[in-house]
């Protein structure tokens, strides 16, 4: 599973991108949040607030509830500000 | 169609450019964003923002712009959809994105322009880190934008 960080994610756990393997019962991206943040203190620090932050997986917005497979990737970023303003 | 990329553009030619030859186009409608000066609430006297830099996410970036093309194609008879987003570093001043809708009829490339602008911002994976005298900060997003996008949610 490819994970990857933007914005003050990226920098709160210290990285862009990594490939993950966690175990099968984690099923939702709610489970892979909470088996992520053991990965380090930063990773703790950056995923500690959900309202905080928005998912996407396989490059479509998704809610906390959503599966995730061993093939899929995750992408972990605050609410986005495009545009003009 | 969808452009994604660092470099700037010239409004002009692209307004003439991209519909120019389809002759069912009876009116085009464009919105071009730019950077402004005190981009983030800075607090009385706090250094002012210089220049921010736009991240973005290469790949959902291109594939959300495209899915909020087909939404404002669903949605009103349009000959033409035009998407310019910039990324990397900018400063006060610059083009930031250019969103363009050509149909028969102006209504249609009103609303459909009016439409794309407010579902990208919402939509689009795009950060702003603003790079201050003092230091850099995350833009954070502004509920106003949320509630701007809510609203054409509400007219399916």
């Amino acid at each position: 599973m490819k994970i990857l960080y933007f914005a003050w994610l990226k920098a709160k756990t210290g990285t862009a991108e990594e490939e993950v393997s966690p175990p099968a019962a984690i099923a939702t991206i709610a489970d892979l949040v909470e088996w992520l943040k053991g990965r380090s203190p930063g990773h703790a620090d950056a995923l500690s607030d959900l309202r905080l932050i928005r998912v996407a997986v396989n490059q479509d917005h998704v809610g906390l509830d959503h599966p995730v497979g061993p093939n899929d990737e995750v992408a972990f970023f605050p609410p986005v500000t495009g545009g003009g303003r | 169609m969808i452009r994604v990329q660092a470099e700037d553009f010239d409004p002009g030619a692209e307004l003439a450019g991209f519909a120019a030859g389809n002759h069912k186009v009876g009116g085009i409608c464009m919105f071009l964003g730019l950077v402004r000066d005190f981009l983030g609430a800075v607090p009385d006297g706090a250094p002012p923002v210089t220049a921010m830099t736009l991240e973005h996410y290469p790949g959902m970036t291109e594939k959300q712009l495209a899915a909020i093309e087909a939404q404002a194609r669903a949605r009103w008879p349009l000959e033409e959809v035009l998407i310019i987003h910039r990324f990397g570093r900018l400063e006060a001043g610059d083009r930031i994105v250019l969103v363009a809708a050509a149909s028969a009829h102006r209504e249609a490339a009103f609303e459909a322009c009016h439409f794309l602008i407010d579902w990208l911002k919402t939509k689009a994976p795009f950060w702003k880190l603003e790079h201050a005298e003092g230091g850099d900060l995350w833009v954070e997003a502004k509920e106003s934008d949320d509630l701007a996008a809510e609203r054409w949610a509400k007219k399916t």
